[in-house]
């Protein structure tokens, strides 16, 4: 019997960040896990943080994810990746953060005193960080919006689900006229990590 | 087949499934996601959105007794709302089966306060069944139309914020065609008050013929283990507890009201320990104390505020706390949510606080007004309740305050209180944030909006109209996006001798038409620009800043509202199409 695997996926709304969630619980689905997730709704849509966990294997109770138990914490912001960094793994889980920057707009001061050197201090903890510069990756590749599925190519690479299912997956989900993007960006995501 | 649904989908298609052929409700986290399903998916339901869920509850209940299967859906205040027609309906007794969900809401991701619903129904003496997960949504659903039929009872189906918002995976069914049951008109069955003596009897009867079902029935399951120690638990907790105590043997009680005496004791007596672990208050609890049994630990140790988690029964069971965040070390600053860019309740806030009055808030997106930078609000308390507060802050002689209201709400439970000013001679001065949708939801349709829940065009409530026929004398709309015309216009109102309406009126930024039309954005023109920030003071979430200090619209963002060009001393911000 394996252990069950849980993610957490965080962003700001808007992100993208559900929609990557949702690819990796269907793709599990597809591989055969047991599969289960769980997204904070309501207001926080409007531009606030997201939360949303995944958790896959041969039996899931909770959907919940436990601080201290993801196999993965993928960021899409760098910000919400340090909020959610406490979820992490730290014997064997990895941070995956996009290297890119929102400032919440509703703070005073939030320019001056956002934590911009968060890579730095998450690898300073002993965590195992991935960054990449995913929103710009994914503004050469055509939109910048696609950052989520860059991501998701990184994180692909340490799940044990195979690249098929993955390319199936994203063709079920996604809209024709974005799919060829999209793989696109899925692949850039893969490669970082050869 | 299986599918991976969300627990609301879930509870959506097990009332397709069982023939159900009329749903109502009123949108309200976390419940919304049942009936949007059903107006997406399965409409053959004949799903509609009523004006508030008293109206949905009676006109389930209407249905229900004319023999159709039936499903009504709401969060746990919107219980509060029907109870008046709850709290009767088992005196008759239902003919097709009705199921009314109750989506509490433990942690208050939504709300304005936490509530177990479990025991309105104890007061109304309807049983409630509690799934564990999205399957049992489905089933459970299906089967509590099966069990309102059996006992000729309403039934509740409870879920709880993480039940109705996690996904799992469900193996579904066909539809079934389920015959119409006859309605017979029989006042000594249906009719108030003095018949109503004759049926008192016959709750109790229901009631123990519950209580002797609930013994046997398959909703409640027993696990049990070696282990010394023993669980009592419902919900979604059940879930934590596999988690975190996998040899602890289980009580899983999918039927929490009425509950099984009998079983409870046998159970308990199995064990040296018994653990209640139940989201919310101490229901369960505190009925097994009352029958004297004492090797138990609860509440004591996990709390009846906010949601659970697997890390919380852990830290409360002694095994270990999870990590915490790295606030001490770091500056993590808070994201809350914010207004949408364009949103048309911004422009009113801006005025309410150069007006320096005070407001008296409702519910709805624009309850984030008492948020900083807005800070425009200071009351606010339940559906409606805006026009109530107000005018008794009146009576205590606060005459400065200004009532704020969305349509929906407005709808929902603001018409008799503004009745009730006119008639009563207040000062009342109401702003009425029409944006066509109930927007903090999900931008849903309601009566002011033009359409019903298919997106089919309905008839359009006129609120002007409807506020002068009250009585009201002084009505005025203005566009939402105008700065100075809402200060002039509020100014009057509020100057007005006699109860005053203004209706600020602009579509919700989300209605997908809305989202779908083409936006010429307005950009800034930096050689115009004294970097004075006024720009920066309507708060659009779309202005940051450049390396320069200019301000600078995302281009993908602005929804052309205008105000910030309103605004700006210089004519600096410019039409991007007036700019080429």
């Amino acid at each position: 019997m394996s252990a069950t695997i849980s993610l957490m996926f965080a962003g700001v709304g808007g992100q993208g960040s559900l929609l990557i969630a949702e690819l990796t619980s269907l793709a599990a689905v597809s591989a055969g896990y047991d599969t289960k997730q769980t997204e904070v709704h309501g207001v926080s849509q409007r531009g606030g943080s997201v939360e949303t966990h995944v958790r896959f294997g041969d039996k899931v109770h909770s959907p919940i994810v436990t601080p201290g138990e993801a196999h993965a914490v993928i960021g899409l912001e760098k910000l919400e990746a340090l909020r959610f960094a406490h979820y992490v793994n730290v014997k064997d889980g990895t941070i995956v953060v996009n290297d890119y920057e929102l400032i919440p707009g509703s703070v005073a001061n939030a320019e001056k005193i956002y934590p911009h050197e968060t890579i730095d201090f998450l690898k300073s903890k002993g965590l195992r960080v991935i960054a990449l510069p995913a929103s710009r990756i994914a503004r050469e590749l055509g939109d910048g919006r696609m950052a989520n599925v860059v991501l998701l190519g990184t994180l692909s690479t340490l799940l044990p689900i195979p690249q098929e299912i993955w390319d199936k997956t994203l063709k079920l989900r996604i809209p024709a006229r974005f799919l060829q993007g999209n793989l696109k960006a899925f692949q850039a995501g893969r490669e970082m990590m050869n | 087949m299986r599918e991976f649904l969300l627990g609301n989908e879930a509870i959506a298609r097990g009332a397709w499934e069982a023939g159900v052929k009329f749903v109502s409700g009123y949108p309200g986290t976390p419940s919304t996601e049942i009936i949007e399903t059903l107006a997406m998916r399965f409409p053959e339901t004949n799903p509609r959105w009523s004006a508030n869920e008293k109206v949905a509850f009676e006109e389930g209940m209407g249905a229900a007794i004319g023999g159709l299967r039936v499903m009504v859906t709401m969060k746990h205040v919107g219980l509060n709302v029907a109870a008046d027609a709850f709290m009767v309906f088992p005196y008759s007794g239902t003919n097709g089966g009705f199921v009314v969900i109750s989506a509490d809401d433990p942690g208050m991701h939504s709300s304005q306060n936490e509530q177990d619903n479990r025991y309105l129904a104890r007061v109304g003496k309807v049983p409630v069944l509690e799934p564990s997960d999205a399957q049992e949504c489905h089933d459970f659903m299906i089967a509590g139309l099966e069990l309102s039929e059996q006992f000729k009872s309403p039934v509740m189906l409870r879920t709880t914020t993480r039940l109705a918002h996690h996904k799992g995976l469900v193996e579904v069914g066909e539809r079934r065609d389920v015959e119409q049951k006859e309605f017979i008109a029989d006042a000594k069955r249906f009719s108030v008050p003095i018949y109503r003596l004759l049926r008192r009897p016959e709750v109790e009867k229901t009631l123990t013929a519950l209580t002797d079902y609930a013994e046997t029935c398959s909703f409640n399951r027993v696990e049990h283990t070696k282990n010394s120690i023993g669980v009592v638990t419902s919900g979604i907790a059940y879930q934590y507890v596999k988690e975190v105590m996998p040899e602890a043997g289980v009580l899983r009680l999918g039927m929490t009201f009425p509950l099984p005496a009998k079983l409870l004791r046998e159970f308990c007596s199995q064990y040296q320990t018994v653990y209640v672990i139940e989201e919310g208050e101490a229901f369960i609890e505190e009925y097994i104390r009352n029958l004297g049994i004492t090797n138990l630990k609860g509440k004591e140790l996990f709390g009846v505020i906010g949601e659970y988690s697997p890390g919380r029964l852990r830290k409360a069971l002694g095994l270990g706390d999870p990590p915490k965040p790295f606030t001490e070390q770091v500056n993590l600053i808070p994201r809350p949510p914010m207004l949408c860019v364009g949103c048309g309740h911004r422009t009113v806030f801006a005025a309410l606080k150069q007006l320096k009055v005070t407001v008296s808030g409702d519910i709805g997106c624009y309850t984030m007004g008492a948020l900083p930078p807005y800070e425009a609000e200071h009351t606010t308390f339940s559906m409606g309740s805006s026009i109530g507060v107000s005018v008794g802050l009146e009576q205590a002689g606060h005459k400065d305050t200004v009532a704020i209201i969305g349509d929906s709400t407005f709808i929902h439970a603001g018409i008799p209180p503004l009745i009730d000013a006119v008639y009563n001679k207040s000062h009342l001065t109401l702003v009425i944030l029409d944006n066509s949708a109930t927007g903090m939801t999900g931008s849903q349709q309601n009566p002011a909006s033009g359409k019903n829940v298919l997106g089919e065009d309905a008839p359009k409530l006129d609120l002007e109209a409807f506020c002068r026929a009250t009585g009201v004398g002084s009505v005025e709309v203005v566009d939402t996006w105008q700065r100075k015309e809402i200060v002039s216009t509020l100014r009057r109102a509020i100057a007005f001798q006699g109860p005053s309406v203004v209706i600020a009126r602009g579509p919700c930024q989300q209605l997908p038409e809305i989202k779908r039309r083409k936006v010429i954005p307005f950009i800034v023109e930096e050689e115009l620009c004294t970097q004075c920030d006024a720009c920066f003071k309507v708060w659009c979430p779309a202005i940051t800043r450049t390396a320069q200090n200019f301000p600078v619209i995302a281009a993908n963002e602005c929804t052309s509202c205008t105000v910030c060009a309103q605004v700006c001393p210089t004519d600096a911000i410019k039409l991007a199409e007036v700019m080429a």
